[in-house]
């Protein structure tokens, strides 16, 4: 359905989105993540047609940014970052502004309230001003903004950013919600997020794509990171023998205490080592206190992909 | 022209909502009743000469402090992103900013009309034909300072900057006419031109000249434009 061909753009010298590509499919959920500052935002004002591309093109169905720039959006409902509202209108005069602006029928306008007021449960505030509403539901207002014409296509930029727990919680349900019937672009930072909601998620770092793919998809690429945490009483030093003993494995850290020591082997993930080590530690005479695997989450994917300048052929 | 008309009514709306704009068009009718009523009773001369020429002086600080928000405001709390996003172009945004702003002093100016009222009372043979021309003078010169503080509004995203830029620019056309004395002779016909006074006398007087049309909508046709290009000056 949305087509990212090359899609670069540069301020002055510096390159925010540098040559990505990627597809988004009919009804899909996609959470784009990424550090602050990796060219999300403007990657999403691309494609509202809100700033240029420097180069490339963003295809939406048959139509492109260049030549169908109104077309497109119309398609699209946006929800910038900062979540720009005017404050000194109440909410129905916002919402009133926004439709006649989105071409709603003034015969339809009743209906089409009714239902975006429900759906973002805005019922209460109504003839509020917006100045006077918690950020909560001045982001309740902004999403109301970004759906009220239907579209088919709804971007919303960090949508949960500076809200308190409880009001993300209620952001993400709604959000959820949406994207039953509809294709949904979230941009975050915030991993958690896009794992509670999304279907897919693209990883961006420093303008370029480092991973696309759904949750297990991702964890399952990773290589190299499957972690054994061992913890025993006894000779430390004797567990500088795993690797030779097994071959595959490797002593990531080894950290003495009073007590007892921690040693953390690590293996690709495709392998399990765990009945070899079991057997050598039966043939030591150390006493095992506790032995766990980690599951690689995808937050170490994130992090690794994101600080240590991630490198897109490890995925 | 339909989203022209939807934004001007969100702005001649807001304008209304807040104390500030009572406070500016007060000030406005204090100060055109001022130059009304002073020689009506001073010198009893009923008649608004006096008034049609101070209003372009009241113009040059009334105006910029309508228009600096128009765009400025939309910028700095980011509300433009999201009305970039509607399918509307951005030149139908600045036309919906020029118009509000028309509004706005049309309706500065309709109650003006109380001194017109006054000197239909008082006055015996009247001459129309020099209020409606004074009246359609004003209006055009008060559509070029909009243009001119709409240009400065979508300047800068800081309110008090886009004040002084229009300010400066509509003394600056202002001021020229006074500047002509000082001229040598090849110079100070052009300068004398390009003074929005000059054009303005001849409209105030009861003389309607195309030429001084034509001077008066390319002035609002060249600084609308150049908005417009500043605003989709993000897309370079």
């Amino acid at each position: 359905m949305i087509q990212i061909l090359n899609l670069t753009k540069d301020y002055d010298s510096l390159r925010a989105v540098d040559q990505i590509n990627f597809n988004i499919n009919e009804g899909e959920i996609i959470g784009f993540l990424g550090p602050n500052g990796a060219g999300k935002s403007t990657t999403l004002k691309m494609m509202t047609s809100f700033l240029p591309p420097t180069d490339g093109n963003v295809i939406v169905d048959d139509l492109n940014i260049y030549d169908n720039s109104k077309e497109i959006r119309k398609l699209i409902g946006y929800l910038p970052e900062s979540n720009p509202l005017y404050m000194e209108m109440t909410v129905y005069e916002y919402l009133e502004f926004v439709s006649k602006a989105r071409e709603i029928p003034e015969s339809k306008f009743k209906s089409v309230l009714k239902k975006t007021i429900e759906k973002t449960g805005l019922a209460s505030v109504i003839s509020k001003p917006i100045s006077t509403l918690s950020k909560g539901y001045k982001q309740r207002v902004g999403l109301a903004q970004a759906i009220i014409h239907d579209p088919k296509i709804i971007i919303l930029d960090e949508p949960t950013s500076g809200l308190d727990p409880n009001q993300i919680v209620e952001i993400r349900e709604l959000i959820k919600e949406l994207g039953k019937e509809k294709t949904l672009i979230i941009s975050s930072h915030i991993l958690q997020e896009v794992q509670a909601v999304c279907d897919r998620i693209v990883i961006i770092n420093k303008g370029k794509i480092v991973a696309d793919g759904s949750t297990e998809e991702l964890k399952a690429g990773f290589k190299g990171r499957n972690r054994l945490h061992i913890n025993f009483i006894g000779n430390a030093n004797i567990v500088d023998e795993i690797p030779e003993k097994i071959p595959g494995t490797k002593i990531s850290s080894l950290e003495k205490k009073d007590m007892s020591s921690e040693v953390i082997v690590e293996y690709s993930s495709d392998s399990d080592f765990r009945p070899e080590i079991y057997q050598w530690i039966k043939s030591t005479d150390i006493i095992l206190l506790e032995m766990r695997r980690e599951h690689v989450s995808l937050e170490e994917v994130f992090h690794s992909l994101t600080l240590e300048g991630g490198d897109s052929n490890e995925i | 022209m339909r989203y022209s008309m939807l934004i001007a009514k969100k702005e001649i709306k807001s304008f209304f909502d807040s104390p500030a704009g009572y406070v500016t068009l007060a000030f406005f009718l204090i100060l055109t009743g001022w130059f009304f009523a002073n020689p009506l009773f001073l010198i009893g001369q009923a008649d608004l000469r006096t008034m049609f020429n101070v209003v372009p002086i009241i113009y040059i600080f009334f105006i910029p402090a309508i228009t600096m928000g128009l765009i400025s405001k939309e910028k700095s709390s980011g509300t433009y992103e999201t009305l970039a996003t509607f399918p509307i172009n951005d030149s139908e945004i600045v036309m919906g900013k020029f118009f509000a702003s028309v509004g706005i002093i049309a309706f500065g100016l309709l109650f003006t009309f109380v001194h017109l009222i006054t000197i239909l009372i008082l006055g015996k043979n009247v001459d129309f034909g020099q209020f409606i021309s004074g009246y359609f003078g004003l209006l055009l010169l008060g559509s070029v300072y909009s243009a001119i503080g709409i240009f400065g509004s979508s300047l800068s995203k800081n309110q008090i900057v886009s004040f002084l830029i229009s300010l400066i620019i509509v003394i600056f056309f202002y001021l020229i006419q006074q500047l002509v004395i000082f001229l040598p002779q090849f110079l100070s016909a052009f300068f004398q031109y390009i003074s929005t006074g000059y054009h303005f006398s001849n409209l105030s007087r009861g003389v309607i000249d195309t030429r001084d049309l034509i001077y008066f909508f390319s002035l609002i046709y060249g600084f609308l434009f150049l908005s417009t290009k500043i605003m989709e000056s993000r897309k370079w």
